[in-house]
């Protein structure tokens, strides 16, 4: 009885043609399983192999450094730090100085770029050929060399802090960075600031009941001063009910260094520098690409319809030549992130250097190190294209 | 970028390496006919190349004298500079066979470093070196002051312990190669440059006017420098041990490159055994009867090197100090051959 139910089940394939063998979802199947087992095996032996390694060598492994005393120091901390803080806490500093940076030469970046990129553009001679000029000279060096170029030929030569004379009566430009003014805040200051943020946002509304007015085509009427009393007297009236909590406190020459202003680090401002202007020619050549792949009818159709130059070029080429801008812009903030990782060569605190560098070399841990900051380059990236990659899909067309 | 490749190629060699069973890395080197040895990146005095291109220095010496030992020829070596940050990872990866890199001798990278201390061939401190037009006396002086120094080194810790002790302000930056944080404390980035006292002496040389600058009589910390290799290899660590230790027993018995054919044949004792014409002490360690003949007539004993090379005789002019033998008012000791 039981003959019969094996041979069926047996005979269920060859009805298909052939053996099972010659299934090829099967046989499909089984390569994908096979496969699947040895890189298992291989990342397990890996595993494996690099765990009694470090142990038969007697090199400390696990994540238990994060708690413990970093004992250096690190020249920009924009979160609270000190030698005493763990190395946990000197990856967060690392990673904010890598952000910090990455950000704001995003930002300049683009400006510049879209800048340059125009002005190539320009009908004035004198502007495209400059345009032209800052673009070929600053994509074809290396930036490495443009770092050292800032750090050291510009800022390096700048004059030292006693030699320094103030410029505008209180920003020092010294080979130790840009000192100027802080704005020194005691109790109190947080209702100045509300202030500051209430007048602004009684602004806005008065602004917005302006234009709504406007639209519904009832009589206009200036609220200019009304705006300015807000934006400046409600804040000025809480600095003076408060008792003048927020003040400037000025830099101030003592023994080595200036002490009370706030300062720019020049590490900070070559890596910036090099990284806003290296990236902007790229960016340049990108804005240039998009504008003159938008056809030449789209324009002459909005001229014949009698648009202005400035009309057509806000509403009708600027928005087709987005979509060509976006996908290559965001390779460029990936770059400019990766990039900022050349902060090493002249000692600027980022993410690479204080955690897959002084950390790294002082826990002897390369293994997790190298591995959290894969990830951490990663998530990085992933974040920058992911956000890039939302607005591509806002400005792509819609429908069809 | 070469940190990255550097670490990289850590994780790939403990991940490849098959587990547990290593080679010794003596027969290793003598399969290869070549030792490796991470150096400095110019350090005169301890370990720089000279104007030919051959690696001269105090630590370059040890690495002559175990490649003499072992081959009968002081040349058959590799040299790989590193920075201070690097130099770790390069020997834990293998690349390198021994370590000669002015390296502190310290607890967490004898241990959790997976590394051994072979001994100590050069004891240091660390000190400020200030330019003169400053007027500073003392390193008690520089509360507020801008510091460079190197990356990876028990001097970026110090510095920070001895502010943090004083209730001292400063301000650290930190740099990845030594010629980086002197050009940076050269252009006026920082007031004052630290390093151990003797790297102070090398470095100023660099500087455009030497004698502008002058370092601080403040030695803020122990600096015992030496050669280090792998855990694991105890063949290996008693080779390095050993080459050192021959270079100051050598020194000791006052055999020297130019007596060393006299000395062959002293009817000494101790002299026989530490030359090989008694006992195989040399077999012992995986090498030859001969070993310290070779030692000694190739690179010279520890006094001969240290006055060539970073002592009276040399640019750098430093004193011997503590680095004096035992017996002559030094802290230098190395165990008997016997």
């Amino acid at each position: 009885m039981k003959r019969p139910a094996a041979e069926s089940k047996a005979a269920a394939p060859p009805r298909r043609g052939g053996s099972l063998a010659a299934d090829p979802r099967f046989r499909a199947f089984v390569v994908q399983a096979i496969l699947l087992i040895a890189i298992v095996w291989i990342g397990w032996t890996l595993f494996e192999n690099i765990r009694q390694n470090l142990a038969a060598q007697k090199i400390a492994s696990g994540f238990g450094f994060f708690g413990e005393t970093a004992g250096f120091g690190i020249s920009q901390t924009l979160i609270p730090y000190t030698e005493e803080s763990t190395y946990g806490r000197a990856f967060f500093v690392g990673l904010v100085n890598t952000l910090i940076v990455s950000a704001l030469a995003i930002v300049f970046a683009t400006i510049l770029g879209f800048a340059v990129g125009i002005a190539r553009l320009s009908r004035n001679v004198l502007l495209a050929r400059l345009a032209e000029a800052y673009v070929e000279v600053l994509r074809n060096l290396p930036l490495l060399f443009q770092i050292l170029f800032w750090y050291l030929a510009v800022l390096g030569t700048l004059p030292g802090p006693r030699q320094s004379t103030p410029l505008l009566g209180a920003v020092y430009l010294t080979n130790r960075g840009i000192i100027f003014p802080k704005i020194g805040l005691e109790p109190g200051s947080g209702i100045v600031f509300g202030a500051l943020g209430i007048g602004f946002l009684l602004a806005l509304i008065l602004r917005f009941l302006q234009r709504r007015q406007m639209l519904m085509g009832s009589e206009r009427r200036s609220f200019g001063w009304l705006t300015l009393l807000l934006i400046v007297g409600l804040p000025a009236l809480a600095f003076v009910l408060t008792g003048a909590p927020v003040s400037l406190k000025w830099p101030e020459l003592r023994g080595f260094n200036f002490v009370g202003g706030a300062r720019l680090n020049p590490e900070l401002l070559a890596l910036l520098f090099a990284l806003s202007t290296y990236t902007a020619s790229f960016i340049a050549e990108i804005v240039r690409a998009g504008v003159l792949a938008v056809p030449r009818g789209q324009t002459e159709a909005a001229f014949s319809l009698g648009l202005s130059r400035r009309t057509t070029l806000r509403r009708v080429v600027a928005p087709q030549a987005m979509r060509l801008i976006v996908p290559p812009l965001t390779s460029q903030y990936l770059n400019i992130t990766k990039n900022s990782s050349l902060a090493a060569a002249i000692g600027y605190p980022d993410f690479f250097y204080v955690f897959a560098g002084t950390t790294l070399n002082q826990t002897g841990q390369a293994i997790e190190i190298i591995a959290i900051t894969m990830a951490v380059y990663l998530a990085i990236s992933l974040a920058t294209a992911i956000f890039m990659n939302w607005y591509n899909r806002a400005i792509a067309l819609k429908g069809a | 970028m070469k940190r990255m490749f550097c670490a990289l190629f850590v994780l790939a060699g403990f991940a490849v390496t098959a587990p547990a069973v290593n080679a010794g890395v003596l027969d290793d080197v003598k399969n290869r006919g070549v030792l490796h040895c991470g150096v400095t990146q110019g350090l005169p005095g301890f370990s720089s190349p000279d104007d030919k291109g051959n690696w001269t220095g105090l630590d370059v010496d040890l690495c002559r004298a175990i490649a003499a030992a072992i081959f009968d020829d002081p040349n058959k070596i590799k040299y790989t500079p590193l920075t201070a940050k690097d130099r770790f990872t390069a020997l834990q990866s293998g690349e390198i066979d021994v370590l000669s890199r002015n390296t502190t001798w310290t607890l967490s990278r004898d241990t959790s470093l997976g590394l051994n201390f072979a001994g100590i061939n050069y004891y240091d401190g660390q000190g400020f070196m200030i330019r003169k037009d400053k007027k500073v006396a003392s390193a008690l002086e520089l509360s507020g002051a801008s510091i460079c120094t190197q990356t990876g080194t028990t001097s970026e810790l110090n510095v920070a312990d001895y502010f943090r002790a004083r209730n001292m302000k400063y301000e650290i930056v930190s740099f990845t190669t030594a010629d980086e944080t002197l050009k940076a404390y050269e252009s006026g980035r920082c007031d004052t440059f630290t390093t151990d006292v003797s790297q102070l002496y090398a470095m100023r040389l660099k500087l455009g006017n030497p004698s502008d600058h002058t370092v601080l009589p403040e030695v803020i910390s122990k600096e015992p420098l030496g050669p280090v290799v792998r855990h694991g290899d105890d063949q290996w660590f008693d080779v390095v041990k050993w080459v050192l230790f021959a270079m100051l027993n050598a020194e000791e018995m006052n055999i020297t490159q130019k007596n060393i054919d006299e000395a062959v044949k002293s009817p000494n004792p101790e002299v026989k055994r530490l030359l090989g014409s008694e006992g195989n002490f040399g077999e012992q360690l995986g090498l030859t009867r001969d070993w310290v003949v070779r030692i000694v007539r190739h690179v010279g004993n520890y006094g001969e090197s240290y006055d060539r090379n970073v002592g009276i005789g040399s640019k750098l002019g430093i004193e011997r100090g503590l680095n004096r033998l035992w017996n002559k008012g030094g802290i230098q000791y190395a165990p008997p051959i016997r």
